[in-house]
């Protein structure tokens, strides 16, 4: 076993906790079930990095199988990157092709093979029908870099794909290989970027809005507390109705799609009700960069009203984020 | 009628009612449940408002004492705050209303500076305390004594009156204020 991939495959594993570490191999799927029976796990890590080390040696790991312990590991782990969202279209007239796995496989590796040289490329095909792909980048020159890959996942027969944003010089070709591989014609960058991937997909393919069953137990809750004391009396009633019919028919019921951020560039006149002032004198627009972060930021707008904290109904420009499926957004005068 | 005016009504029979104003819902109905629990000779009532002027349909007893609560973290709460005082009519400043400002506490978050709702209150001639009432213990104190002062405005505490607690809260005043 190459002693760079040994490297890799130690500096990969060490990544991973104790705990998560049998159900990744056991996900890779490289070294067999009574193999890993005989590890055990309750030593001092680097103990059993050392023992996998050995398996793996023994079963001649290469640098593919090394790639793909990395996606697995990545698969787990899928938050702790920031995800980019891409469109792919098609010309007018064409037609629907049948999505064949392996053409497309091959396909994109060849593109990317032909302007590189030098580039690992990695499948993982998963149940949910999506397909993870790892591109290790070198040149004409260079070994890949497997430290900084670039991980793309497709949905065949969508439009979309999710890359992992570490791309700064190698998008183009990625792009190219991506729409020549799926038989599109262009593909473009949506303004949509989170590091949940799973709230990114749901926001592309619009899966957001399905109602379960669970919140009818919300509504019991809310009855006890106004019957448990008579003495208090709530004057506003018919306005706090108003405000949950408003956030409902804005947020709907069910949970939102899990963002961290919303970003609005501004390039608009600045506008003010006093007149005079050194801002409202300018010609040139104003720039200025408005950020809004939360854990969960649909959630944190969707409680906004109901707390009091802004009135309803909110601005369109934050209630029309998964619906239009942006968070980046730039404002100019109309 | 879209003005308050606290002697238009028949006062119920030892009841005490207390009218609590803010934006936000949460901090008020927290404040009514630490108030309810205290003991208390009178018969409480607690009627939380979003904004002033209150919804005129409404049959409501006698308002004995108004609390604008104040979230410093806020301006939205003290705009709502200035806009409802306009709904409220002069002879409640006779020691029936109160300022509560919230949130002191926490100075990284505050917009509102303390020396803004100390003008707003020293302009209305009311009272004006702090509590961080997300804050358990101090929400159970100040309720303590929100529940002490409605029984005096609602004259159930023989000889103290409305007034005669507003001049006594008054001279506890450092003389800075009068500068403002």
């Amino acid at each position: 076993m190459d002693e760079t991939v040994a490297e890799f495959i130690k500096r990969t594993i060490l990544k991973i906790p104790i705990s998560e570490m049998m159900t990744v191999l056991k996900a890779w799927n490289f070294l067999p079930e009574n193999q890993l029976q005989t590890i055990n796990f309750r030593q001092r890590k680097e103990s059993v990095i050392q023992h996998l080390l050995l398996l793996c040696e023994e079963k001649c790991a290469s640098i593919n199988d090394a790639a793909l312990l990395d996606i697995v590991c990545t698969q787990v782990h899928r938050h702790k990157k920031i995800w980019d969202v891409f469109r792919m279209s098609k010309e007018p007239g064409d037609d629907v092709d049948l999505f064949d796995m392996n053409q497309f496989k091959s396909s994109f590796k060849k593109v990317l093979q032909r302007a590189l040289k030098n580039v690992t490329v990695s499948f993982r095909e998963t149940e949910e029908n999506e397909v993870w792909i790892r591109v290790a980048w070198g040149t004409h020159y260079t070994k890949p870099q497997q430290y900084k890959p670039t991980y793309v996942v497709y949905y065949p027969q969508t439009p979309y794909v999710f890359t992992s944003s570490r791309l700064t010089r190698n998008i183009t070709l990625l792009g190219q290989a991506l729409t020549i591989a799926s038989k599109h014609h262009e593909i473009v960058k949506m303004d949509l970027r989170s590091r949940y991937l799973d709230s990114l997909k749901a926001i592309a393919f619009q899966q957001y809005n399905q109602v379960f069953e669970i919140h009818n137990s919300t509504l019991p809750l809310q009855e006890r507390r106004l019957a448990l004391d008579s003495r208090i009396i709530h004057e506003n009633r018919v306005e706090k109705e108003r405000v949950q019919r408003i956030t409902q028919e804005s947020f709907g019921d069910y949970p939102q799609p899990q963002l961290e951020f919303a970003q609005y560039k501004l390039e608009t006149k600045f506008k003010s009700d006093v007149n005079g002032g050194i801002l409202a004198e300018r010609k040139e627009p104003l720039r200025c960069l408005i950020k809004f972060s939360s854990p969960h930021l649909l959630d944190a707008l969707k409680s906004l009203a109901p707390a009091g904290i802004a009135d309803a109904p909110l601005s369109p420009l934050l209630t029309c984020i998964p619906k239009k499926k942006m968070n980046y957004f730039k404002i100019r005068d109309k | 009628m879209s003005v308050l005016r606290p002697l238009d009504k028949l006062p119920g029979l030892n009841t005490a009612t207390i009218l609590l104003v803010g934006t936000e819902d949460a901090l008020l109905q927290q404040l009514a449940d630490s108030m309810l629990k205290e003991d208390c000779a009178s018969t409480l009532k607690v009627h939380l408002a979003k904004s002033l002027p209150l919804p005129s349909d409404v049959n409501r007893p006698r308002i004995d004492l108004i609390v604008f609560v104040v979230n410093l973290h806020s301006k939205y709460s003290l705009q709502n705050t200035e806009t409802s005082l306009q709904h409220v009519d002069a002879n409640f400043f006779l020691g029936k209303v109160c300022f509560l400002a919230t949130g002191a506490g926490r100075e990284s978050h505050c917009s509102i500076h303390r020396h803004t709702i100390m003008k707003l209150a020293h302009t209305y001639r009311s009272p004006l305390l702090f509590c961080d009432l997300e804050v358990e213990d101090f929400r159970a104190t100040m309720a303590q004594r929100l529940v002490h002062m409605l029984q005096i405005c609602a004259g159930h505490t023989p000889g103290v009156s409305a007034l005669n607690l507003l001049s006594l809260l008054r001279s506890s005043e450092s003389p800075s204020l009068e500068d403002l």
